[in-house]
């Protein structure tokens, strides 16, 4: 027995529409079977509540007199997209404030508008006959704005891999805080209730379809950036009126040294046509795979680690190599069942009624990596390969030799094998010289946890460590852990030299 | 009860003392020696002994506060996302039946961590 769209439109418009939350789901089937939940209920709401970077708004400030054509402008000192005429921009969650870099972005100045807060518009022009103005200073509120549309271009992830980290140090990423020796994992979705999740083969999500987005009555443009359905990577482009928005289901965001970001509320109702929609809608925690990968290894093909389940992810613990590991979410699950349930709210008022798409989304479509035609700069290209190293038995002042004669401060120490077991470096040896005790051999003085590099590997993960660890030189090391160049900070500098291949 | 005990260079083993002559368990959760700062270690002690403990560390040298509050959660910025609950080595965060936050801050050691793990900024220290 299928129900058309018109008559669950015309269920909800008399009020007499069955709404329940995706979560409720897998319960009423199991209590009713699939004809019965068929019958029972006309609408499931779907949500999901979590850090979406690919976020952002158009706003029109109307003109201003004399008029300007905005071609840079700052919004609380955030840059905004300044290349679309003449008061139109672009403000994007994820920019940086140009003097408040730590802690405040674009995602800011969005929750900052939707809070009904004052924003500094600063703008500048290089003028023109019908544009002649080159300068603006205001303040404005979100009620100044002709239009405040919030486009994002990728929202709504239908999972996302969880993370891990098997290096030896914490790791601050968009997947939060990853401690060392895969001492947490760290997940976002919200499983059940994730809209795509409850319709992976996109019959109902598609173009025109009305949703929920940060509290306003939104709707879906169409596929996500990187939407990948055939992987089950699904993603959607949303749009709603930033004023109907609510910091109920818009929170700005700060990751610790990766930058802001938006967390927003987004669901999907779904008209429960058929049978398959029941199947569909009943999916469990249980019932959705997620890869754990190691965010350890800095490439765009991170290993996994292990696949688990958002049951098991939701559990609080899951096992990794034999050890109970503590798992946490950075979205926000009570946050996306109030989403869910505002939206079912909504339906059971009358307030919003269903469509199907007006155009489909592909399910068959795959992301592609970026196509690359520059090789990226190894660390090969700009290392010293000559060398001055020191045996771990040798003794101080021939280290402090070693250094002069060098013109270094660090001195890769090998073992008798001739393999590196350390680094000492000018202020172990002074350190050994002001404080003299029982310290004899560089092996007395050395740091023996070694930060290394190899030849083959990218200059910008060589920085990437230089930077992370606050040192100045890496040993480069070749399979066998011989030590066949060294890496100075100041080598990255040959990249910008003229002749250099730049970065 | 947490107490923070503040010791200067080079004093005597006081916390040892103090456990020798009182025979009460004393926890270190966290120690910590800084060239400029000097020593500084957060014990738990059993309630009933806080006053006992405190005063012979005292008489012994060293300078001693009573940790009254942990870490401080603003419940208008947090969000319940939960990314401060892995990363916490004492189990101060969970999720009860609605998946709201509770903060057992009585646990809190001060550690730090979940300050920079908070994407929302809601965890901060006193004062």
């Amino acid at each position: 027995m299928d129900k058309s769209i018109d008559e669950i439109n015309r269920r909800i418009r008399d009020g007499s529409a069955r709404v329940v939350t995706a979560d409720e789901m897998p319960g009423i089937v199991c209590e009713l079977g699939e004809e019965g939940a068929l019958k029972e209920v006309d609408v499931v709401t779907t949500g999901t509540f979590g850090a979406m970077c690919s976020s952002g708004a158009f706003l029109n400030f109307g003109h201003a007199e004399p008029p300007i054509k905005m071609e840079r402008l700052w919004l609380n000192d955030v840059e905004a997209y300044g290349g679309i005429a003449a008061v139109d921009t672009y403000i994007g969650a994820t920019n940086k404030s140009v003097t408040r870099a730590e802690n405040y972005g674009g995602a800011h100045v969005i929750e900052d508008f939707v809070a009904g807060k004052p924003i500094e518009l600063r703008a500048q022009s290089s003028g023109s006959d019908c544009y002649p103005r080159r300068n603006i200073t205001t303040e404005i509120h979100l009620d100044d704005l002709n239009q405040a549309i919030m486009v994002n271009p990728r929202n709504a992830y239908q999972r996302y891999d969880a993370a891990t980290n098997t290096s030896e140090d914490a790791l601050f990423t968009y997947m939060g805080t990853l401690l060392p020796n895969s001492g947490n994992v760290t997940f976002s979705g919200a499983g059940t209730l994730n809209p795509l999740c409850n319709d992976p083969t996109l019959r109902l999500i598609g173009s025109g379809v009305p949703i929920l987005l940060g509290g306003a009555a939104g709707m879906i443009v169409g596929e996500g950036t990187q939407h990948s359905s055939a992987g089950n990577f699904g993603t959607l482009m949303t749009t709603g009126d930033m004023n109907e928005m609510s910091t109920d289901f818009l929170r700005a965001a700060y990751m610790y040294r990766y930058g802001p970001t938006l967390y927003l509320g987004v669901g999907v109702p779904l008209p429960v046509l058929d049978i398959e929609v029941v199947r569909r809608t009943a999916v469990r925690d249980e019932d959705i795979p997620v890869s754990i990968k190691d965010y350890g290894v800095p490439s765009r093909s991170r290993p996994v680690i292990r696949q688990v389940t958002y049951a098991e992810l939701k559990s609080g613990k899951i096992e990794l190599n034999g050890e109970e590991v503590r798992t946490s979410s950075l979205s926000s699950y009570r946050n996306a069942l109030k989403v869910a349930r505002t939206l079912k709210q909504w339906v059971e008022e009358g307030q919003m009624t269903l469509c199907l798409p007006t155009r489909r989304l592909d399910p068959s479509k795959q992301v592609k990596p970026m196509r690359e035609t520059r090789k990226v700069a190894l660390v090969q290209e700009i290392m010293q390969r000559k060398v001055v190293t020191i045996k771990e038995d040798e003794e101080i002042p021939e280290a402090a030799r070693k250094l002069l004669r060098g013109e270094t401060n660090h001195l890769p120490v090998l073992n008798e094998q001739g393999r590196l077991v350390g680094v000492v470096t000018t202020f172990d040896v002074a350190k050994a010289v002001a404080r003299p005790g029982r310290q004899i051999t560089v092996k007395d003085v050395m740091t023996r946890n070694v930060i290394t590099t190899l030849a083959d590997e990218p200059v910008d993960i060589a920085a990437q460590k230089l930077d992370h660890h606050r040192i100045s030189a890496l040993p480069v090391v070749d399979a066998q852990n011989q030590c066949i160049a060294i890496l100075h900070a100041s080598d990255l500098g040959k990249l910008f030299k003229s002749g250099g291949r730049g970065l | 009860m947490k107490l923070l005990v503040r010791l200067t260079h080079g004093s005597r083993p006081i916390i040892a003392e103090v456990v020798r002559d009182t025979g009460i368990l004393i926890n270190v959760d966290r120690a910590r020696s800084d060239a400029h700062e000097g020593e500084e270690a957060l014990v738990d002690v059993p309630d009933d002994s806080c006053k006992l403990v405190s005063d012979k560390m005292r008489s012994l040298g060293a300078e001693v506060s009573v940790l009254e509050e942990g870490i401080r959660h603003d419940r208008d910025e947090c969000v319940d996302c939960g990314s401060c609950i892995s990363v916490c080595p004492k189990e101060v965060f969970s999720f009860n039946e609605e998946f709201v936050l509770e903060v057992a801050t009585r646990q809190c050691i001060l550690c730090g961590r979940c300050i920079l793990a908070c994407p929302h900024q809601a965890l901060s220290l006193n004062g």
